[in-house]
């Protein structure tokens, strides 16, 4: 865990909003988020395609596409990063924040041997290293990887998807950033070597100070590798908290669906929730789940749920969780259409 | 034998799929020189020598012959870099090659130089500002200058800067007392012209070659600056690109390291078709210029129907396109070493 | 070039209708200045093609007409009044032999195109959907042709054809056919290549259809798709190969018709006499009916090639922020 109890959280997101625009009206793809990841803490940001987490990944970095609009604070040891002029924020990247892409094959120049790639960056960010500082950095750090030195000099080609993943984790680590942002690190990688990096990623738990924000729709590699994880749906967190206390005891009707729908060697049926994903240019009102919610009341239509705190710091968002504080009509059970066969993702 | 991927394995691996296309080539060039009624002879020197005399040149060119002895002569003096004879004077094609040839080179190269000092610098700015002002000016530019002939680009250069301003002679390589001055030791005049120290001669000769060079340099920079701009525009979007930014790899770094080296490759690939182009373009120039180079001698001898010429000139012409070809692949597998795995 | 193995009728509606593609969406999909140069572009195109079929309307006098109403035309006058783009040397008047001249291009590149569809399309499916033997001889024979530089290829048919089929329109576009041969026989093979491996034709195949009717029915709509990007650079590339031979002396004899690069070349002389008129207006039309094609056919290339698109952004206003929570820690 991390070494340093108290004190500012290493990246501290106050509520984050991504738009895109297009010709129908905004995409709400990120609609208010925050969270805090401490340093040395892995964070698992989960939920279905579609709902935000890469966009949200990206913002962090400020890896967005033209015609996007971001608001909200992006706090790295106090700094807030959206506050800042391009030209300020980009010196960080790297430094301060490094990010782990999904498709390995593709993230490397495949013209550049992994000693030149190393080099670079570190010229980049540590300019004040001597040749050989950098060598030696950046082999410690491949060895950790499980990349042995007389790969040194090789091309990308020459490595396997899982072993090129491992190098693009090095080249992030090397530069000892505050935090990191593992975007589906192992959805392009087969079965096993999943399992080879996912447990890099929960050793470094202990090697490094680094803060990572793990993104993924596997459940399983969140209970492996995080700390705490964060449950979202159509750009909004709706559940946070401990990984073995959001997995073990959900409390959003969400969270609990998710957990169903995974498959495991107990499964005997398929599970699914109902319904698709909904419309971020127009999405429902208050609570977005309510369409798809099997146990969605009156006033999750009408008024947005608070965020109740529950056992071993996690919070949701729910008005499953108030009930009691709510009027007998507000309560009453919301009638809905059944959803249309059409309506399935 | 060779180790996988080494560049020796590569290049004997080209050379070897090569010969099936040269003698693909030769045969083709062959067989369409003899497509055409008659036989050459008459048809360039008929009505002009007596018919005793027409024979006496038809057995000197082994024309009596059946079409497939012809045929194997053919190929074994093209392996001796033997080219043939003309039907006009006799003269052997190599004679010719060597005395044209040097021009056809040095405005080849010329051409090229400035195509490139043009094209790439231009696609690149296309290119980091996409969709601006200037992408705009120089697509449109570079669509332009392709598509103007390049013997309208001469006459006009010619008509503006030699007759207009006088800056710059209308035609030729050189005075005619240059070109006695000038010893042939490599036949490459300009060459010579350094080779005999002679700094008037050389500076003479450039300035010939000024219109030339940039006529036939903007037909092809047209060209190169798509290239340059479409690969930029590919690399620039691609996702180790967007990796080392991710790394805080400066911008500069991004642009020229990664996203302009790697474009180069596809480019370089490209280049060696250009030779194509170069060739045809040169026959033109020369042409419109006047150059004494291989282009013009070429028009020459199909104005005087000389075909044992034409098929010598072509045949060359041919040979240099492939040998050009290999070089670039070769070139190409040193720059990117995924090509010597495949 | 990115082939899509899509059934004909995905093709048709997932992507719209061909001639809608074509015609209509370029317009609508591309922004701003992109959208102007491809307006320039039809225009320019169109200009020369009413030139070409209203010639014998909109050129005052004939291709090789040295008189009207029994007086001679002046030897080599500069644009005025009655010769408005001047005549040249041989007394011919510059502006019909410039329309008329549009009338020979078109024809010439037309007919040329046309022949090399016809060879280079079929070849193309048959080499591509049978394979073996045949399909390596064919790429290797079209791989020879497409290294070669097309204007010695062009000039080295007009050499031979001149003799059996004289000067003429048919002898010019025959002798252009065989460069573009190679670019549809090697689109519509790897085209034909890739949805060959598509599963409705492996259905097809099992269903017993013959290997002609999988051709005809399923490949075909495919292929089409790259031929109108293709073409149209194609008959680019045509008008300024044809006006080359001409210069050379090798394309359409002055006897037959009127044709720019031979007019260029009877004004290489003239240059140094100051006469600019009788190169200008040739070689000016050159470069429009050039670069109008090219216009047309890379924006076509945008539009039927969906990646290069640039999608249009619209700005995005953020309201402020409303104070509701999601996902504060306390």
């Amino acid at each position: 865990m991390s070494e340093r109890s108290g004190g500012a959280p290493a990246l501290s997101v106050r509520d984050l909003r991504v738009w895109y625009g297009t010709d129908r009206g905004p995409v709400r793809a990120v609609d208010g988020v925050s969270f805090d990841i401490e340093a040395g803490q892995t964070l698992g940001l989960v939920g279905e395609s579609g709902c935000g987490k890469s966009t949200l990944g990206r913002a962090l970095l400020g890896l967005l596409p033209a015609g996007s609009k971001t608001d909200g604070e992006i706090l790295v040891d106090g700094t807030d990063l959206s506050s800042l002029p391009d030209k300020e924020r980009r010196a960080l990247r790297g430094s301060r924040m490094g990010m782990v892409f999904q498709e390995p094959m593709t993230r490397l120049n495949p013209l550049m041997r992994v000693s030149q790639m190393f080099d670079e960056a570190l010229g980049a960010n540590e300019p004040s290293l001597s040749k050989t500082e950098r060598h030696d950095r950046a082999l410690d750090v491949l060895r950790r990887m499980g990349i042995p030195p007389t790969r040194w000099s090789s091309y990308p080609h020459e490595f396997s998807g899982g072993m090129r993943q491992r190098i693009m984790i090095a080249l992030a680590l090397v530069l000892r950033p505050r935090f990191v942002v593992a975007d589906e690190p192992t959805t392009a990688l087969d079965v096993l070597v999943e399992a080879q990096i996912i447990r890099i990623l929960a050793d470094l738990r202990r090697d490094y100070d680094t803060a990572m924000l793990l993104i993924t729709h596997n459940l399983g590699i969140v209970a492996e590798a995080c700390d705490r994880v964060a449950v979202m749906y159509a750009g909004e967190i709706v559940e946070i908290g401990p990984a073995r206390e959001v997995f073990g005891q959900p409390r959003h009707p969400y969270t609990r669906d998710l957990l169903g729908s995974t498959i495991s060697l107990s499964t005997d049926g398929l599970r699914y929730i109902a319904g698709a994903p909904p419309d971020l240019v127009e999405p429902p009102p208050a609570c977005r789940f309510h369409p798809r919610c099997p146990d969605a009341m009156r006033v999750c239509q009408e008024r947005y749920p608070r965020w109740t705190s529950g056992p071993a710091d996690t919070e949701a968002a729910c008005w499953l969780l108030e009930r009691d504080q709510l009027g007998e009509d507000e309560a009453a059970p919301l009638e809905r259409e059944r959803i249309a066969d059409a309506d399935e993702a | 034998m060779f180790a996988r991927g080494s560049l020796t394995r590569y290049v004997l691996q080209r050379l070897l799929l090569t010969i099936p296309m040269v003698w693909l080539l030769l045969t083709l060039v062959f067989l369409l020189l003899r497509v055409a009624p008659g036989d050459p002879v008459s048809a360039s020197l008929g009505g002009r020598l007596s018919e005793a005399a027409l024979d006496e040149r038809r057995a000197a060119l082994g024309l009596d012959r059946p079409l497939f002895t012809q045929y194997l002569d053919y190929l074994n003096q093209v392996a001796h870099l033997d080219f043939g004879t003309t039907i006009s004077d006799r003269t052997p094609i190599l004679n010719v090659i060597r005395d044209n040839g040097g021009v056809t080179l040095t405005l080849g190269v010329a051409g090229m130089l400035v195509a490139l000092l043009i094209g790439v610098p231009a696609g690149l700015l296309a290119a980091r500002h996409r969709d601006g002002v200037s992408d705009t000016g120089i697509r449109l530019f570079g669509i332009v200058s392709y598509a103007a002939p390049v013997f309208f680009t001469g006459l006009l250069a010619q008509l503006f800067f030699a007759v207009k301003l006088d800056w710059f002679p209308t035609s030729g390589i050189a005075s005619p007392v240059t070109k006695f001055q000038v010893e042939p030791i490599t036949h490459i005049i300009l060459l010579d012209a350094i080779l005999q120290g002679d700094g008037g001669a050389f500076l003479e000769i450039l300035h010939h070659l000024v219109l030339p060079g940039v006529t036939l340099g903007l037909l092809l920079s047209g060209v190169f600056i798509r290239l340059v701009r479409v690969n930029m525009l590919q690399t620039l979007q691609s996702d180790y690109v967007e990796a080392a930014r991710a790394r805080g790899v400066g911008e500069r770094a991004v642009v020229w390291r990664h996203a302009f080296r790697n474009a180069l490759v596809p480019f370089v690939t490209v280049l060696g078709l250009q030779i194509a182009l170069l060739l045809s373009g040169a026959v033109l120039t020369e042409t419109t210029f006047n150059l004494p180079g291989l282009g013009l001698q070429l028009v020459n001898y199909i104005e005087d129907r000389d075909y044992t010429a034409v098929q010598g000139i072509i045949t060359l012409f041919a040979l240099v396109v492939i040998a050009i070809s290999i070089i670039v692949d070769i070139v190409n597998a040193f720059i990117d070493p995924r090509v010597r795995y495949s | 070039m990115t082939a899509a193995s899509s059934s004909p009728e995905d093709v048709a509606s997932k992507r719209g209708f061909l001639p809608r593609r074509v015609f209509v969406t370029p317009f609508t999909q591309t922004t701003g200045l992109a959208r102007w140069i491809l307006l320039a572009g039809v225009v320019l195109t169109l200009l020369f093609v009413v030139a070409a079929i209203f010639a014998p309307w909109i050129a005052p006098y004939g291709f090789d007409q040295k008189s009207a109403g029994g007086v001679n035309f002046p030897r080599a006058v500069p644009p005025n009044g009655t010769h408005i783009f001047g005549t040249n040397t041989q007394f011919y008047d510059v502006f019909s032999r410039v329309v008329w001249g549009a009338r020979t291009a078109i024809e010439v590149v037309g007919l040329a195109l046309v022949f090399a569809l016809i060879i280079g399309v079929p070849l193309g499916l048959v080499s591509g959907y049978l394979g073996g033997w045949l399909d390596r001889i064919l790429v290797l024979v079209n791989d020879t042709l497409f290294a070669f530089p097309s204007l010695l290829l062009a000039i080295v048919f007009a050499f031979l054809l001149s003799s059996r089929l004289g000067g003429g329109v048919i002898a010019a576009a025959v002798s252009l056919t065989v460069i573009y041969v190679p670019q549809y026989f090697r689109v519509v093979r790897s085209t034909t290549l890739s949805a060959r491996e598509a599963t409705y034709v492996e259905a097809a195949r099992a269903m017993g259809a013959r290997k002609l009717t999988i051709m005809r029915r399923y490949l075909f709509a495919n292929v089409i798709q790259s031929v109108p990007v293709i073409g149209t650079l194609n008959a680019a590339d045509a008008i300024g190969t044809l006006a080359a031979l001409g210069f050379l002396g090798l394309g359409i004899q002055p006897t037959e018709a009127s044709e720019w690069g031979y007019d260029l070349r009877r004004a290489l002389a003239d240059a140094s006499a100051g006469i600019w008129w009788t190169s200008a207006f040739p070689g000016l039309a050159i470069v429009l009916l050039v670069t109008g094609l090219t216009l047309v056919g890379e924006g076509l290339n945008e539009t039927l090639n969906p990646t290069l698109r640039r999608r249009r952004l619209r700005p995005v206003v953020l309201p402020p922020r409303s104070g509701q929570d999601s996902g504060e820690e306390s």
